[in-house]
């Protein structure tokens, strides 16, 4: 079984971030930047396919910046073989560009799977997997949350969570799947883990881009919420309530 | 404190690691452990197959093959979220482990340290008896030589793991007619665990195929004001057989290996008490920012700014004194007063501290609701446990004055 798992490097939704001074990035003076946590399911997934199958390869795959190695060391100390960094200063705006890049390493990789994290949690975009897919002619599973792989490593079948019930989808190998929460609980890099990872191969390679045709203008920051208004109080106040809510809010 | 002043990436991946997983894991169940004063065999399952139980020694030991940094890392992390936890790995390392690695054969580095360094037993360290704390040279356990083995009788108090731990590192006199300090020998015991269901429900903490010495038993459990979560009990030797081989180190050499353990503990200790003072300020900073009194948060009069700035600026210089005590150890540099003021100062910031973060917390942090009044109440053992404080101020001043007085 040889894998491909695409992992990118986010800040941690902990840290508190702000717009840099350019008005389109974020200041990263500070800020903490961790493993993509969709992606975290991702390479856990992958792992235990390896483990299940008593042999095979887990290749994690990133575009990023120099700093991203520490994020790809992150998924080889969980317990991955090797690493791969497609290395940028900048990640375009653009997804389809980052999925070209991606699928021109993965093409020719031989690989039964290539997971992704559903979506990142620093754009939210959910592009970058089906869009690889496409520009492989793979099938595309996204936001899987229970996966069972044929014993024949022919195909598969997966489970979505959809709103109010279950969507099954089987599809061949090699196919791309997208990891939504739920898939599985990723283990912590053990210390031996950490200890490994260091001597495991991480190529370093640049990453070549296309302009895209997404150009990103603007970050700003939400509004800042409002004070509430507190109508009344008791069965009295229900009426203004719901008047408000109609009317104002106009959320019912 | 700048990361990379004492920091490489690969002690910052193991402290990421440990982050989340006291965050994630221990921080939820260790109010439950507290209250119940129950030993979190599940956790500590968890801690050894991350390797967090054998984080200094050789991987052909068993061990991550870490260095001592990495180590006092994983203490600090852990406090700051649970100190039960934090002394748990902290005894079972320094206390039970260490004495075996630092002066064992190597037969005995081959027997036990490998099931201690995976956690598949937890080991301790029997020094402190009733009449023999601080003063450790009273030491009245009696080994008495039978050829083959020796017959211990005595007992010790206030003993780390002496109920869940297989393992024990003990002290006993072989010499009756030798000055205090002289004659005491250390010796390698073992019993089983007295929490075998546990032990074999987790699937660590007892190991069949380890022999025992007969006559090694355990005694009550202490209900303590803290630390309730760690296992402290008392370790009575009944014409307890222990064989020949398990003598550890030099023959009546006990009590200097002794201070030897007890001087690379601290530094434990100390990082220990800093996650716990570490651990309080986080709790306030979150607490006084959301909870609002006369019509905004607490954090914004200064009364509270001067608290919190009066926190942090102690924790700070704690910092630089356990990471440099735990540098100077770590390349072999002597370190012994620098570990004294360490533990002696962060033990003593870590119980102001808490003292003053219940007080921020107000009515809330005097109940069990919030984290803070379990904080104060592990915070204290800090200034009496591996050497009380005023046990280190006479470790400085012995190393300040030296040969200036008798």
């Amino acid at each position: 079984m040889k894998i491909a798992v695409c992992i990118k490097r986010v800040p941690d939704s902990e840290t508190r971030v702000k717009i840099a001074s350019d008005g389109r990035s974020l200041d990263e003076a500070g800020v903490k930047f961790i493993l993509n946590p969709y992606d975290e399911f991702a390479v856990e997934e992958a792992l235990r396919r390896k483990e299940k199958a008593g042999a095979g390869e887990v290749v994690i795959v990133s575009l990023g910046p120099a700093a991203a190695q520490e994020t790809i060391r992150t998924a080889l100390a969980m317990g991955a073989d090797r690493g791969v960094l497609l290395q940028t200063d900048r990640i375009p705006a653009d997804g389809l560009e980052v999925a070209k890049a991606l699928a021109a390493e993965l093409k020719d990789g031989g690989y039964d799977l290539i997971l992704f994290g559903k979506m990142a949690i620093d754009d939210y975009n959910h592009q970058v997997g089906p869009m690889v897919a496409e520009l492989l002619d793979l099938p595309c599973v996204t936001a899987i949350a229970h996966l069972d792989l044929t014993g024949d490593k022919k195909g598969g079948t997966a489970e979505r969570e959809i709103e109010g019930g279950v969507e099954v989808v089987e599809f061949p190998l090699p196919a791309v799947l997208t990891a939504d929460k739920g898939l599985n609980e990723p283990r912590y890099p053990a210390l031996k883990g950490i200890m490994a990872a260091k001597k495991k191969p991480l190529d370093v390679k640049p990453a070549s881009l296309g302009a895209g045709g997404l150009e990103l203008v603007a970050m700003v920051p939400p509004p800042e919420r409002k004070g509430g208004k507190i109508v009344g109080e008791g069965p009295a106040a229900v009426p203004e309530l719901i008047r408000l809510l109609r009317e104002e809010a106009k959320v019912l | 404190m700048d990361d990379s002043l004492y920091f490489t990436d690969q002690h910052l991946q193991v402290r990421d690691m440990v982050r989340d997983l006291a965050r994630q894991v221990i921080r939820p169940t260790a109010r439950r452990y507290d209250l119940e004063s129950q030993f979190p065999w599940d956790n500590v399952k968890q801690m050894a197959d991350l390797g967090l139980l054998g984080i200094p020694w050789p991987e052909q030991l068993g061990g991550a093959g870490m260095d001592y940094l990495s180590y006092i890392i994983v203490i600090h992390e852990l406090a700051k979220v649970d100190a039960s936890h934090a002394i748990t790995v902290s005894a079972h390392t320094t206390l039970g482990t260490s004495p075996i690695v630092d002066f064992g054969t190597e037969e005995q580095k081959r027997r036990f340290v490998p099931l201690l360094a995976t956690g598949k037993v937890l080991g301790g360290f029997g020094l402190t008896e009733p009449g023999a704390g601080s003063d450790a040279g009273g030491t009245k356990t009696v080994a008495v030589d039978r050829g083959d083995h020796y017959v211990l009788n005595g007992s010790k108090i206030f003993i780390t793991h002496a109920g869940v731990g297989e393992i024990i590192v003990a002290t006993a006199r072989t010499d009756p007619a030798a000055k205090k300090t002289r004659g005491i020998t250390s010796f390698i015991v073992t019993k089983d665990t007295c929490d075998l269901a546990e032990a074999t429900r987790v699937g660590t903490g007892h190991d069949p195929t380890l022999p025992k010495c007969p006559g090694v038993l355990t005694g009550k459990k202490e209900d303590k004001l803290g630390w309730r979560a760690s296992d402290t009990r008392e370790l009575v030797f009944q014409d307890a057989i222990v064989p020949r081989e398990n003598v550890l180190g030099q023959f009546n050499g006990g009590f200097r290996h002794m201070l030897h353990t007890l001087d690379g503990g601290r530094i434990g200790l100390a990082a220990l008490a800093l996650g716990i003072a570490e651990g309080a300020l986080e709790e306030c900073l979150a607490f006084t920012s959301t909870r609002k009194q006369f019509g905004k948060a607490v954090a914004s009069f200064q009364g509270v700014h001067f608290a919190l700035a009066d926190m942090a600026t102690e924790i700070e210089a704690a910092k630089h004194l356990v990471y440099h005590a735990a540098w100077l150890k770590q390349t072999g540099r002597p370190f012994k007063p620098e570990a004294a003021m360490a533990k002696l100062y962060a033990s003593e910031l870590c119980m102001r501290a808490t003292i003053k973060a219940v007080q921020l917390h107000g009515g809330y942090g005097y109940t069990t609701e919030y984290p803070v009044e379990r904080m104060m109440r592990d915070a204290k053992i800090c200034e009496i446990g591996e050497g009380t404080s005023e046990i280190q101020r006479i470790v400085i001043a012995r190393q300040l004055l030296g040969d200036l007085i008798d």
